[in-house]
């Protein structure tokens, strides 16, 4: 068992836990913003202060931050001992057919992690140590994050663009990822390769679709 | 037909390679890519030039010795098909092919196109055979084997070692071949007794031994000359996992 959390299977075996975690994540994350595309924004800002107020969170927000960083921590440190099984490359590039997201994975996980970097300091960050307006619903009063996200996306058209880059980034990563989290911890088999490639195939649809909608809503809001 | 080649030279383990180009006229499209290596070897060795160091031996794949990496496949053009069934009229004339030895920090070169595979025979060695006793060979009748799990031990056993799956992975990754010789035992009665041990030990002789980790990029299985599938990287995953959590070290 102690071999387990050092050996190349088990190292995978975290990706994938944590990556599949993270998965569940994007699901409520998406489900929450989605509320951004109804009425006013009131329903979207009672709905992110119960989120960000709830006392579960206090629990859920360290073990998000933790599912995070090990998937990154996990990823650099088997992408650099990989480099290292094949110290002399080809003379010519691998021709052989494999899906583009599945072959750079890690490039693909570094530019979601330059996208989450600016994701944070534009709204995790102003909400939890910055100064946001607030609003009054039903007498309570609660930060206007719905004014924020409009905020922004009305004041520079490329952070619509920029969300909606790391929207494709997340999607391509996605593709992989959902049937390849299946695959390492062993819940696979010949039939369910191709079921769970589809069921990924649409989950990154649904996922990356929803979140490059909302920036290209505000786009078509205020913009044009 | 003719044919430029560029083929890696290396004098030996230690030596510094380089490609070598040449040049080869008269290659018959039905010979085989073998054939045609060899017709080099008669002309460089006519003309005083040291010949081409390759590695091959059954020449119907089954024994998993040929090994070049042509044109950036593993094993060449043609789906499930080793070296040695590859034939020139894949080729056009006035082609250029590039040959690569096997490129892995665990398969190092020994001199040109061939490679040190001794790393697969150490793997076998943690764990690839049946220790127990397992007698005369039993009347047909009194060990049962479902069909299902017969074809399955038989597919995988259709694994000839060749290392064009560690050839094909981007890491360099042996998983396709530890999960063939795994799953193959797992699956007979023979095997299933020392399952657990034996995912333990060739994981962890696979890791020691340098190879790198599976992404799932599926390159092994494209590249497989027996055609062997990642369900059973799915499978050893899935032997891994429960001996880990089961099986006290």
């Amino acid at each position: 068992m102690t071999k387990f959390f050092t050996s190349s299977i088990g190292q995978k075996f975290f990706m994938s836990i944590t990556g599949l975690f993270l998965m569940v994540f994007l699901m409520v994350h998406l489900t929450i913003n989605s509320l951004l595309l109804f009425g006013d924004g009131t329903l979207f800002n009672v709905a992110a202060n119960f989120m960000s107020s709830n006392p579960l969170m206090k629990v859920v927000e360290p073990i998000l931050a933790l599912g995070f960083i090990l998937h990154i921590i996990y990823a650099a440190y088997i992408t650099l001992k990989n480099m290292k099984a094949r110290p002399q490359g080809y003379k010519v590039a691998s021709k052989t057919k494999a899906s583009w997201a599945s072959k750079n994975m890690f490039i693909l996980g570094a530019l979601i992690f330059i996208f989450l970097a600016i994701h944070l300091a534009n709204f995790f960050w102003k909400i939890k140590f910055g100064t946001v307006e607030t609003t009054h619903v039903e007498g309570q009063e609660l930060h206007n994050v719905y004014a924020l996200v409009a905020g922004l996306f009305k004041g520079w058209w490329w952070y619509n663009v920029l969300y909606m880059l790391g929207a494709i980034f997340l999607f391509l990563h996605l593709t992989h990822g959902f049937w390849s989290a299946f695959q390492t911890i062993g819940w696979n088999n010949e039939k369910w390769i191709r079921r769970f490639k589809t069921i990924g195939y649409i989950y990154a649809i649904i996922i990356a679709g929803g979140f490059a909608f909302i920036p290209l809503y505000f786009l078509l809001k205020f913009v044009v | 037909m003719k044919i430029k080649l560029n083929i890696w030279k290396q004098a030996n383990a230690k030596a510094k390679g380089k490609f070598e180009r040449y040049e080869l006229d008269g290659v018959d499209a039905e010979m085989s890519f073998l054939e045609m290596l060899d017709s080099l070897n008669e002309k460089l060795i006519k003309e005083g030039k040291e010949p081409v160091a390759f590695e091959h031996d059954c020449h119907e794949a089954i024994c998993g010795c040929c090994s070049l990496y042509i044109n950036g496949h593993p094993h060449g053009p043609g789906k499930e098909t080793a070296t040695c069934q590859v034939h020139m009229r894949s080729f056009k004339d006035g082609d250029t092919i590039t040959v690569e030895p096997w490129r892995a920090k665990s398969f190092p070169v020994l001199k040109d196109l061939m490679v040190d595979r001794k790393a697969f025979d150490k793997l076998m060695a943690a764990g690839g055979f049946i220790s127990i006793d397992a007698g005369q060979a039993p009347d047909a009748n009194s060990v049962l084997v479902g069909k299902i799990d017969a074809d399955k031990a038989f597919d995988a056993a259709a694994c000839i070692g060749c290392g064009a799956c560690v050839a094909a992975c981007k890491n360099s990754s042996a998983m396709l071949f530890v999960a063939a010789k795994v799953s193959q035992l797992a699956l007979l009665p023979q095997g299933k007794v020392e399952a657990k041990r034996r995912a333990l030990n060739m994981v962890a002789k696979m890791d020691e031994l340098g190879f790198g980790s599976c992404t799932n990029t599926g390159a092994c299985e494209a590249e497989c000359p027996k055609g062997i599938g990642i369900d059973f990287i799915a499978k050893l995953n899935r032997e891994y996992l429960s001996a880990s959590f089961s099986e006290a070290e």
